[in-house]
């Protein structure tokens, strides 16, 4: 499919928004669905819906096959070494909370260090903090410049004998920032800690090779990949699956069950307690179809240039403040206006029909280190075109207008 | 919706330049309020004199429009009330946002009623309604001696 033709299957944009077109600048928060991922959920609660797994009768079977058939199409999309290594969890809130919960009762002691950096969302701190609290784990945060990249050689000195696990983004939600994960775990493999990335922005728009990284975890929500809410996937290392105790515990992951004995599940299902999500693992597999369609070089391509096309524009607007300007920049756009506060610039570019965010992000170290109460974000996805920027650039206008700036 | 119902030229004009804006020396009652949604903080400062009446009445912190403008309205009508009064403006607020066009305080003159109203706007957005609430949940904590700041998430409107 030409990447032209990509805003026609998503039914949303056919939508008016306060007697507007739809210009959706907020998928950096959550991505609209195409067509066949709504159709895939309908289909399989009107024609094929069953539980997975222990059944014998064939809808169970048939849902079961849809079900793997996912792992599969996820570990062929993040380039795996086996499907054993895809675990499908809520959401990357959950599949970091996996990691730290499993990796912290079994590695991390008192006084240990876990070392993550200004750029993380609250989902890869918070579950961390658990450990600093339960365990009196120590926290370390890698600082950043004001373009928004990590100063590697800050972050070398905060590696020590003490650093148990290292976790960070894979590309910032705020700064747009696309973080080099390569080489921070090429540092990291020579003390021999383990890299947990967050994958959450990074995977609807850069390529994702888990083995060409190399990292030992990748966290993903599945909703921000065109695909429903309510999934996620954990890609780990099978070292560590095989290894790490199990997390939530229930039906599923286990293998055998004793009064006085459990014994739990080979993998993946180990790690998939309880009923999964399973018309929404099912349409997921849509979700990548359509990005293979497309081709993720098409993607990021005329992601790019849409990128470029609207820092150039927005730069030009009086008053206007980008927030960052990191050396490898996606189409994550956080931007001030000197006079109006991001929530009222939101609320007025919501009148044009322009869906922004507004807001710290859930990045409140981001936003104390770049002394900023708050900033307004327009995120880019596959669906936008010039024209939307050219829209969001008259809403912001707009605003000024409504501000009577001069 | 128009926005200039929203935005009206006395909301802007007070968020660009609040009233009363800064700690005062003197004062008896304090509270902190923190809308976590969007990050809006506000400090409120309130002395009451020997007669229960609100001496002075001023604020620090930063926030949108719609939550400065409040802040900067509330603190001018407050100032100079009873406590008891105070009290009343500030539940007729909160009931004017929540339910009614019409501030129904019998308190104030007529231009300040014309000033607290232009805040009624807020209404026809739902997100919005806790950027011009913020200020007053807070007053009332202070009047109220409350220790704990307030949190908009965690109080009705």
């Amino acid at each position: 499919m030409e990447i032209s033709e990509a805003k026609s299957q998503f039914p949303i944009f056919s939508k008016k928004i306060n007697g507007k077109q739809l210009v959706y600048l907020d998928s950096s928060n959550s991505a609209q669905k195409p067509l066949s991922v709504i159709k895939s959920l309908d289909n399989f609660y009107k024609n094929e819906f069953s539980n997975i797994g222990r059944s014998i009768h064939t809808l169970s079977v048939n849902a079961t096959n849809k079900f793997e058939e996912t792992r599969m199409s996820v570990k062929k999309f993040i380039n795996a070494s086996s499907k054993d290594e895809i675990i499908f969890t809520k959401n990357a809130t959950e599949s970091i909370n996996l990691v730290a919960a499993t990796f912290g009762q079994q590695h991390i002691k008192k006084g240990d260090e876990i070392l993550i950096t200004e750029l993380e969302h609250h989902s890869n701190y918070i579950p961390w903090h658990y450990l600093r609290v339960n365990k009196g784990a120590i926290i370390k945060f890698a600082p950043i410049n004001d373009d928004g990249d990590i100063l590697i050689d800050k972050f070398k000195e905060l590696i020590t004998p003490k650093t148990k696990i290292i976790a960070l983004t894979h590309l910032s939600n705020v700064t747009g920032t696309i973080v080099p994960i390569k080489e921070i775990v090429e540092i990291a493999k020579k003390k021999n800690i383990p890299v947990l990335v967050d994958g959450c922005q990074s995977a609807p728009h850069i390529k994702i090779d888990v083995k060409d990284l190399d990292c030992d975890f990748y966290a993903i929500s599945c909703h921000k990949v065109y695909g429903p809410t309510g999934v996620g996937v954990l890609y780990a290392k099978k070292k560590w699956l095989e290894t790490l105790p199990p997390y939530l515990g229930g039906g599923g992951m286990i293998s055998e069950v004793k009064k006085d004995k459990v014994t739990y599940a080979p993998l993946p299902e180990k790690y998939e307690a309880g009923t999964m999500p399973t018309a929404e693992v099912v349409a997921f597999n849509e979700s990548i179809k359509f990005m293979q369609s497309i081709g993720i070089e098409n993607i990021i391509k005329h992601e790019n240039e849409l990128t470029n096309y609207a820092l150039e524009k927005m730069k030009k607007i009086n008053s206007v403040n980008i927030i960052g300007n990191p050396k490898n920049k996606a189409g994550v756009i956080s931007f001030t206006i000197k006079g109006i506060h991001p929530h009222d610039i939101s609320t007025i570019v919501d009148e044009e029909g322009v869906a922004i965010r507004a807001g710290h992000h859930c990045c409140q170290i981001l936003h104390e280190r770049l002394n900023l109460p708050a900033t307004a974000r327009a995120s880019i996805g596959i669906y936008n075109t010039k024209e939307d920027i050219d829209i969001l650039c008259k809403a912001i206008e707009n605003c000024r207008k409504v501000f009577e700036l001069k | 919706m128009d926005l200039k119902e929203l935005y009206q030229d006395i909301i802007l004009e007070h968020g660009k330049s609040p009233r009363n804006f800064g700690k005062c020396e003197k004062y008896t009652h304090e509270a902190k309020g923190h809308n976590p949604l969007c990050g809006d903080k506000v400090q409120i400062f309130l002395n009451l004199n020997k007669d229960k009446e609100v001496e002075n009445l001023t604020f620090e912190g930063s926030g949108c429009a719609i939550s400065m403008a409040s802040t900067s309205i509330m603190t001018e009508l407050v100032k100079g009330k009873s406590l008891k009064v105070a009290k009343k403006i500030v539940f007729d607020f909160l009931d004017m946002i929540k339910n009614t066009q019409q501030i129904k305080s019998e308190e104030l003159d007529e231009d300040q009623k014309i000033k607290i109203m232009s805040l009624s706007g807020v209404k026809q957005y739902p997100m919005r309604v806790k950027c011009a609430t913020l200020a007053w949940h807070t007053l009332s904590s202070a009047m109220l001696k409350k220790k704990e700041e307030v949190n908009t998430e965690t109080i009705d409107s």
